[in-house]
């Protein structure tokens, strides 16, 4: 036998959706994260509730990769209905598991492959007489299977079985029982062929680490920042995240008497949800709503009512894949052109683009300080990859820092005041002006909020040297916002020429590829930006390389595109990866790209 | 601008509210509107309405979508914020406003082709909803903003400003309110403001969504012969349902009438509405199947029924169903909002 490969390959495990196999995927995921391996795993779904196929790629990794691996290791086949193109996709020298009591073995006859055929749905069957309990059961059979043929750890194995359904001992019971029937059916009739075993490692990396869903991550950071209405409209694959700011409202958020410290409500629409949040940025409160490209369409009018009227609101944006209704279920960054000036007229957005769980933690926080204290609509950029599979990260901290509410004035502050000018701003307010709540009592407060044109005092004018001289405090304020806003992350290889440019969840990709890079002797350094607009380290960045890689996960060069209207004389440094079929990016396919665009092949 | 606070006069004034403030202090700017246009006589209706109710303006806001009628808030209750919101969706930011601060009073002014049509889902939706708002329809039959366009109110083979007659059939927005579960439904006529202002008050009185559709005559586009939205037409037509007075909540209740002619409806804050009977006819409008009835008839008949069509004070506003706190959510700060660090702490530890 060759020698042993250890942490660090994938399986991916193809299954039909609804089956139940979510949870002993996790499962098996969350049992190698507590084994100290690094892992990370991406669930490619289908836009259906039961029945089509799925597939659940686990990987891990000794050198830290958490991307997509382009090819698995080990195949796991569940899904009668797919299990011909699996197999004939498998890669080449992999291993595949089967069920054999449900697809014929002379259909496994390529001679690269080793096979392993076990009668899942026979074994499950004859253990379990409750037709349903038995097709979930299933799926923990083949956890079994893998605890027993690559050593994943049985006592983590159970124990993360034991943690997942800690309020219900005979589920507890019945997977358990589930687990071992893989265990020991492996154990007398199933002799390892393979080199590829899960050891546990004791580095400690995953001490201070967490598993999370981006979109859960955005939810509880955004109750954190005190979000107290939410307006919001079902959309895959943002509802999630919804309903995660439900759950910790209703955890956090629900006084003695019973009574909520928010308000959430289901729009008719995403131009009502944006509506009500608009409402209610515009009362004082913190508002924002979540939604994906199609609802994002819906709202642009009414994006362009905030952005001219200076009304605070949060928008958060799980990309998918477009055009239309797209590629629901799948990955993308392709809203990024549309945002940047989403709605008629000169309008321009602030963007944030959270790489981890933990970013969209902390993004979803701050977002509302950054609204508040510029009065525009704030965009958090995330995608289905991040918002919806489940990550390995950093434990978030606690943000302590008061809540900045901008420039709020008050009843008392009006006592001191002569006028007050809601469209007003000075030489040092960098095109900030402020802003009264409704309610206040005094004469001073009251001004007239709309999308129509506008003078400082809040009166409708077409006068047009008011026009321009706003127009122009309003693109002050944006430029003038990049300070308030997370910076770039620089990682950088000494001497390097070549810069990589990327956003989000293309992060892990291009991590992996520069070390691929790096051992075909071209050196990179890497910059990720975090929000938009962009930070002046992005014009320093492009000055120090010969040439620019920009990384997108959609086909028009989105990012790219923003990056050379906003950086003078960068367009010819400028080189565009751009790349998207609606799965997350693979570090193989950015290496063999990067190395095309550079003519190295 | 007069100040909310301002020094009493020593003498009493007579043209004063009880706040003390007079008329003048609920005006908004000079009206942009073609002279004789339905919507200013609205406008006029809302500024009594709230001074003699002696509403503090501070504690109003006026909310509107685009058209004519859209821009009145601009019109009236200078003090008050306002919100010319997109074409149709000023429920939505109605919605928002009432639910951050509960405390405010919400006064929400569309069209016919903001309610009708482009809105005709933040509409319903926020009927359904009960948000805690007065929401006035100024309904001339036309798209007056954009220059005499049908609308979804015109009637059925009613000519247009040129001409050109009407081939849809109209919708009537009382009967869809009722419909969409509406708890207060009114109508009435710019042209009235005996009836308008009393049914003002009482929608303003209101837990819940308050629906008035105001007939509105566009003078411009839509008083010509043959058009069912004209002043001629609708002073024609005008069936109305009763008489209505509105008591104040407090006030000494003394009300002149002989037993049997006058229903009394209490609102939730305590005021009360009567309706004085017509002809004959005893108009009951807590019956939804007889309120509906009673439209379509009209309908049928080309004539327009006035005055409170429907009432149901049971039904729960929006605040409730979310079971907000007395407190504006608007008032909490961090300490309230913020969980604890131990939480973070203790969820963090969950998901190892
Ligand atoms: C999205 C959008 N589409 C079209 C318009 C143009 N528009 C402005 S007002 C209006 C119709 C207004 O009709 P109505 O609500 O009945 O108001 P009226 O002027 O009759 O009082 C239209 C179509 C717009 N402002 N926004
Ligand atoms: S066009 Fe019609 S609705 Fe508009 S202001 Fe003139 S009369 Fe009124
Ligand atoms: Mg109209």
């Amino acid at each position: 036998m060759a020698q042993k490969i250890v942490n660090d390959f994938s399986v991916r495990i193809a299954t039909a959706n609804g089956t139940g196999s979510q949870s002993a995927n996790s499962t098996f995921f969350k049992a190698l994260f507590r084994m100290g391996v690094c892992a990370s795993a991406k669930n490619l779904f289908p836009s259906n509730i039961k029945g089509l196929p799925t597939w659940f790629q686990i990987r891990a990794s000794r050198h830290g990769y958490s991307a997509l691996k382009k090819h698995s290791e080990i195949n796991i086949l569940v899904n009668k209905d797919t299990y011909k193109k699996d197999h004939e996709d498998a890669a080449p020298h992999s291993i595949v598991i089967y069920d054999s009591a449900i697809m014929p073995e002379q259909d496994f006859n390529r001679r690269d492959l080793t096979y392993y055929p076990i009668p899942l749905t026979k074994i499950a069957t004859e253990s379990f007489d409750n037709a349903r309990i038995r097709v979930l059961l299933k799926n923990i059979v083949y956890l079994g299977v893998v605890v027993e043929l690559f050593k994943l750890d049985q006592e983590i194995t159970e124990g993360v079985i034991r943690d997942t359904f800690s309020h219900k001992p005979k589920v507890v019971e019945s997977n358990l029982k589930a687990l071992h029937i893989g265990i020991d059916y492996v154990k007398n009739n199933v002799p390892k062929r393979d080199s590829y075993y899960y050891e546990k490692e004791n580095t400690g990396r995953n001490n201070k680490k967490v598993v999370m869903e981006g979109n859960a991550a955005t939810g509880l950071g955004f109750v954190y920042g005190g979000v107290t209405v939410m307006g919001w409209y079902p959309i895959t694959p943002s509802s999630s995240l919804a309903e995660s700011v439900i759950k910790y409202c209703e955890q956090y958020r629900v006084d003695s008497q019973g009574q909520n410290r928010f308000a959430i409500i289901q729009g008719e629409d995403e131009m009502a949800s944006l509506g009500i949040v608009v409402g209610a940025g515009w009362a004082g409160a913190r508002a924002m709503t979540c939604t994906s490209g199609p609802g994002i369409s819906l709202m642009s009018e009414i994006a362009g009512l905030a952005y001219y009227a200076e009304i605070p609101v949060v928008i958060a944006n799980v990309q998918r894949v477009g055009p239309s209704t797209g590629l629901p279920t799948r990955t993308q960054q392709s809203d990024i052109g549309m945002v940047a000036n989403l709605s008629h007229g000169d309008t321009k957005h602030i963007m944030l683009f959270p790489a981890n769980p933990k970013e969209c933690f902390e993004f979803a926080n701050e977002s509302f300080d950054i609204a508040e204290q510029l009065q525009t609509p704030v965009f958090l950029m995330s995608d289905l990859d991040l918002g919806m599979n489940q990550w390995v990260c950093d434990e978030f901290d606690y943000p302590d820092k008061p809540y900045n509410r901008g420039k709020v004035v008050t009843e008392h502050d009006l006592k001191e005041m002569e006028t007050f000018r809601r469209y007003f701003a000075g030489d040092e307010d960098q095109g900030i002006p402020s802003r009264t709540l409704p309610g206040t009592n005094h004469p001073l407060a009251s001004y007239f909020t709309r999308g129509s044109g506008h003078d400082e005092d809040a009166r409708y004018t077409e006068d047009a040297h008011v026009y321009w001289r706003n127009m122009k405090r309003l693109l002050k304020k944006f430029e003038s916002s990049t300070q308030w806003l997370p910076k770039p992350v620089v990682e950088g290889q000494k001497g390097a020429r070549i810069g990589f440019v990327a956003v989000g969840t293309s992060h892990d990709a291009v991590v992996e590829s520069r070390d691929q890079l790096s051992q075909s002797g071209i050196k990179t350094k890497y910059l990720r930006l975090r929000s938009y607009p962009f930070h002046s380290d992005l014009h320093e960045f492009i000055d120090s390389c010969d040439q620019v890689i920009v990384v997108d996960q959609n086909r028009d060069a989105q990012l790219k595109e923003l990056i050379q209207l906003s950086v003078a004389n960068s367009e010819p440094k400028l080189l565009s990866l751009a790349y998207s079929d609606g799965l997350p990016l693979n570090a193989e396919l950015l290496t063999q790209k990067t190395k095309e665009l550079l003519n190295r092949e | 601008m007069s100040d909310v606070q301002a020094v009493k006069p020593v003498a009493p004034r007579t043209d004063v509210n009880k706040i003390g403030l007079t008329k003048n202090d609920y005006k908004g700017v000079p009206s942009t509107m073609c002279p004789g246009c339905g919507h200013d006589s609205i406008s006029q209706g809302i500024i009594s309405t709230f001074y003699e109710l002696g509403i503090p303006p501070y504690q109003v806001v006026k909310l509107s979508g685009i058209g004519c009628s859209s821009k009145t808030p601009a019109y009236f209750l200078h003090p008050s914020h306002g919100f010319n919101a997109v074409h149709g969706r000023m429920p939505s930011v109605a919605t928002g406003a009432n639910v951050a601060n509960r405390n405010l009073i919400v006064f929400g002014v569309s069209g016919d082709g903001d309610s009708a049509s482009i809105g005709i889902g933040q509409m319903i939706h926020a009927i359904r909803r009960n948000t805690n708002m007065v929401y006035v329809v100024e309904n001339n039959g036309t798209y007056g903003l954009t220059k005499g366009q049908f609308s979804a109110t015109s009637d059925t083979g009613v000519p247009d400003h040129w001409g050109v007659k009407n081939d849809q059939t109209a919708i009537d927005l009382p009967m869809l309110a009722i419909i969409s579960g509406c708890s207060f439904v009114g109508r009435a006529f710019s042209g009235d403001r005996k009836q308008m202002v009393p049914l003002l008050k009482a929608a303003l009185a209101h837990e819940g969504c308050a629906f008035i559709d105001i007939m509105s005559p566009c003078v411009t586009f839509n008083d010509h012969p043959g058009s069912t939205k004209s002043y001629e037409y609708v002073k024609e037509h005008d069936e109305k349902l009763h008489d209505i007075d509105f008591i104040e909540e407090k006030s000494e209740i003394k009300i002149d009438y002989d037993e049997g002619s006058i229903r009394k409806v209490t609102l939730h804050d305590g005021s009360i509405i009567t309706l004085k009977k017509l002809d004959t006819v005893d108009y009951d409008p807590s019956n939804k199947v007889n309120a509906l009835k009673t439209l379509e008839e009209a309908y049928q008949k080309m004539e327009i029924v006035t005055g409170l069509i429907y009432f149901n004070e049971s039904r729960k506003d929006l605040v409730s169903h979310l079971k907000l706190p007395k407190k504006p959510l608007i008032e909490f700060g961090e300490k309230d909002l913020r969980p604890s660090q131990q939480a973070l702490g203790e969820l963090m530890k969950s998901l190892k």
